[in-house]
């Protein structure tokens, strides 16, 4: 794991002049990832945010091969990227390592873009596709994917009188990926660099499908001050409801564990998509919602403890 | 501003120069500027690595200050920094 | 060498001659085929290229993209649901200029499921940007594949081609061809001319982004880019023909002329029904009619003056549409056509026939009605209909 000064000596390959919003995380993953990444890399974005905002003709933040075809499709456009690499390969036109990563929002990934992850992971490219979460549709103006948490408020899934928010407790696309049993599959944040960095550096050493979903807090859409982003993405570690770990040729590991596990509306009361949820008569929902992660943990617990 | 290329210039097929985006300045989005204290800074770069523009500058392995070219302001940097020795100031005409 | 092959076969062979670095497929009735014999030669060791099985035709285009973006020889084959199903891919790979070759085997597109041929998935994707070659035997078909990867590689046009033939009707019909040897068509197709691609990109480490987005400000000159191309490929598409035809006996051009020359009245037909109305021609003309057919090749891009001039002779032509555009007057190749002739000084009598969907059979008694139709409407001067449906049961 290189240090953070052996770090600033590399290239920088996502640049600045993008225009997402200021401190956006999608931003803090993208660059970290690349400067994880010490060798030649393709990569793919699917639409969204992080395209959008990067790839504004004539302007590209990316200073690698990049490539954007559509929203649901960017493993199996890598897919097709890395057999064509594989082809030249074998016709000895090319010898050099070439590392392919693939990044999607989670409406690219969870929702839409699932069917070519699950192809592409089970057809074993040798590729690693990172999820910037944020857990919901950002770039189109904050609407509900299946990775919204349960009860936040989305455009799609507002607060109102008679419902409290999104209904469902949101997909989890970890273990889904873990099915597909690829090598490596992990959870990550950007508030922690080391984590994410070395998670990334792990992942493109494995000569098969890896998968890294990374917490992604969106200033505008959870609603919450710019400068604590890193903090927020910490503070949902810390109460458990995005725990870091990684399952390595199927066997969990939990990569950290809080010291003190922190209730969780020490995270909703920083967000004003979880405002309601600090009304008295809300008191139930966040009963329930503790009482999930409460049960989730354990199981993942249990989980690294057997594997 | 550039001028814009007609489509008998234009590179075919929607492909252009990677890294081009530098030629894009997004400092003028700021409200609040993040002022470096130099005598105050261990060089732990945590400013640098969380910064998602890039706009801290280092050089061999020491902060030699912000990019104002790009800063947008968030204070993400201020906000992680150990030593507070990140402040952040209200932008000249952005003051109530 | 004379050899007898069904319309599939023959692609799967012009694949595997043409010898592409990657195919990326999903199957499809009728084109499935293609597909399974290619990936038994690439399970043989017969080719050198890498097969992806992906899990949907979207996948399958987007997967040629990436692939033909990263500088491979790319091709793929599917028809119908399955074209419609990469409807927006269709659309992208064009206008990213990947040269990306396809093979569709026309069949008709649900709702009601149906598996036969018409044209109407081909048709349906005439704005995509595509340059679409229809094939009228099995011959056609794989000569078709061949010079598809020159015009679709040709520095002046870069832009996918589909080569399409009819469901069924040659797909799974055996007729005699003349395919050419393994060296002929690797030195035809040759190798693929150097372009911007991701892995030259990461190899040079100069690095470029493809499929920006684009604002109000540059969208416009990028699609202009795009329809200069389709320009282009009028002049390149003939040229390619020529060369096909020195080198191996069988020119192509835009479009066919059929003892249309010193015709009255002729029809204008796309795939394998040319073939029926070759039959009918020559044998109406034995009975002292002149009557005349032009079967045309290339829809896209559509020979605009070159039809115009084609047809202009005649008093009367008939327009077959294996395809119903649901507009309420006409198919798809009709208002092409009218177009074409409109500006003419004196310009015949265009009328519409639609036949032959989901695979319903069109006979040669049936064409031979079609001619009489414009026979009549040629002797009176005057149309009687714009549109008729030939087939259907009332």
């Amino acid at each position: 794991m290189p240090s953070l000064k052996e770090l600033s000596k590399r290239q920088e390959r996502f640049v600045s002049g993008h225009r997402l919003c200021p401190g956006c995380a999608a931003g803090m993953i993208a660059r970290m990832v690349m400067l994880a990444i010490d060798k030649p890399v393709v990569v793919g974005c699917a639409t969204g945010c992080l395209e959008v905002a990067s790839t504004i003709f004539p302007y590209s933040a990316w200073k690698v091969p990049w490539i954007h075809s559509a929203f649901e499709n960017v493993a199996a456009t890598i897919s097709g990227v890395e057999t064509a690499y594989r082809a030249f390969k074998k016709q000895k036109k090319i010898s050099e390592d070439i590392v392919f990563v693939a990044f999607g929002g989670d409406g690219g990934t969870y929702d839409i873009g699932l069917q070519s992850l699950s192809g592409a992971a089970e057809r074993g490219h040798r590729m690693l596709y990172i999820c910037y979460d944020n857990q919901a549709y950002m770039n189109t103006g904050i609407q509900r994917s299946s990775a919204t948490p349960q009860y936040a408020n989305t455009t799609t899934s507002p607060v109102g009188k008679v419902i409290p928010g999104k209904l469902q407790w949101q997909k989890d696309l970890p273990s889904i990926m873990v099915a597909h049993r690829i090598p490596y599959v992990a959870t990550s944040i950007p508030g922690r660099w080391n984590d994410l960095i070395s998670k990334v550096e792990k992942a493109i050493k494995f000569d098969g499908f890896t998968f890294i979903d990374v917490l992604a807090p969106c200033r505008l859409g959870w609603g919450y001050d710019p400068s604590l982003t890193a903090e927020i993405s910490r503070l949902a570690v810390e109460t458990c409801i995005w725990p870091l770990y990684e399952v390595v040729e199927g066997k969990y590991r939990l990569t950290y564990k809080p010291k003190e596990k922190k209730p969780v509306i020490e995270w909703f009361k920083l967000q004003r998509r979880f405002s309601h949820l600090l009304k008295p008569e809300n008191a139930g929902l966040l009963e329930e919602i503790q009482k999930e992660v409460d049960r989730r943990w354990e199981e993942l617990l249990e989980k690294c403890e057997n594997s | 501003m550039e001028k814009k290329e007609g489509w008998k210039t234009l590179p075919e097929g929607d492909i252009l120069e990677g890294g081009s985006s530098l030629k894009f300045k997004t400092g003028n989005w700021r409200s609040s500027k993040p002022i470096h204290h130099p005598e105050k800074c261990i060089n732990c770069l945590l400013c640098w690595i969380y910064c998602p523009d890039g706009a801290i500058k280092v050089k061999d392995g020491k902060i030699e200050g912000i990019d104002y070219d790009y800063c947008k302001g968030c204070g993400i940097c201020a906000h992680e920094c150990p030593k507070d020795a990140i402040e952040m100031v209200i932008e000249k005409g952005m003051e109530k | 060498m004379k050899v007898a092959k069904t319309a599939n076969e023959a692609f799967a062979e012009a694949m595997r001659q043409i010898n592409p670095d990657v195919v990326a497929a999903y199957p499809i009735t009728p084109a499935t085929e293609i597909v399974q014999i290619f990936s038994q030669f690439v399970a043989d060791g017969l080719v050198k290229t890498e097969f992806i099985a992906v899990e949907s035709e979207h996948s399958a285009m987007s997967a040629c993209i990436g692939a033909s973006a990263s500088g491979a020889r790319t091709m793929t084959g599917t028809s119908s649901q399955g074209l419609a199903l990469m409807w927006e891919m269709l659309y992208i790979a064009s206008a990213l200029r990947l040269p990306i070759i396809m093979a569709v085997v026309n069949r008709a597109l649900s709702a009601p499921i149906n598996i036969h041929c018409d044209h109407s998935d081909t048709l349906g994707a005439r704005d995509s940007g595509w340059i679409q070659i229809y094939s009228e035997n099995v011959q056609e078909t794989y000569d078709n594949v061949i010079q598809a990867v020159r015009i679709a590689e040709h520095p002046d046009v870069r832009l996918p081609v589909m080569v399409t033939t009819d469901g069924f009707i040659l797909s799974h019909c055996l007729e005699t061809m003349d395919m050419l040897t393994d060296e002929e068509v690797k030195e035809f197709v040759g190798e693929p001319p150097e372009r911007e691609n991701l892995l030259k990109s990461a190899r040079e480490d100069k690095p470029i982004t493809i499929g920006a987005l684009d604002l109000q400000d540059y969208y416009f000159e990028h699609k202009r880019q795009q329809a200069e191309a389709m320009k282009n490929a009028l002049k390149v598409i003939p040229e390619i023909g020529k060369e096909f035809g020195e080198k191996f006996g069988r020119s192509y051009g835009f479009f066919e002329n059929y003892r249309l020359d010193d015709a009255e009245v002729g029809i204008v037909v796309m795939g394998s029904t040319a073939g029926t109305g070759k039959e009918v021609v020559d044998e109406m003309r034995k009975k002292g009619k002149k009557v005349g057919l032009l079967k045309l090749r290339i829809f896209r891009p559509f020979p605009f003056n070159q039809i115009s001039q084609a047809l202009s002779h005649l008093k009367v032509v008939g327009v077959m549409d294996r395809a119903d555009g649901v507009n309420s007057y006409c198919g798809p190749l009709f208002p092409e056509i009218c177009t074409s002739l409109y500006d003419l000084p004196e310009r015949p009598k265009v009328v519409d026939f639609i036949y032959g969907l989901g695979g319903r059979d069109i006979k040669k008694s049936d064409i031979e009605g079609i001619f009489n139709d414009l026979l009549k409407i040629a002797e009176t001067g005057k149309k009687e209909f714009n549109l008729k449906y030939i087939g259907v049961r009332e």
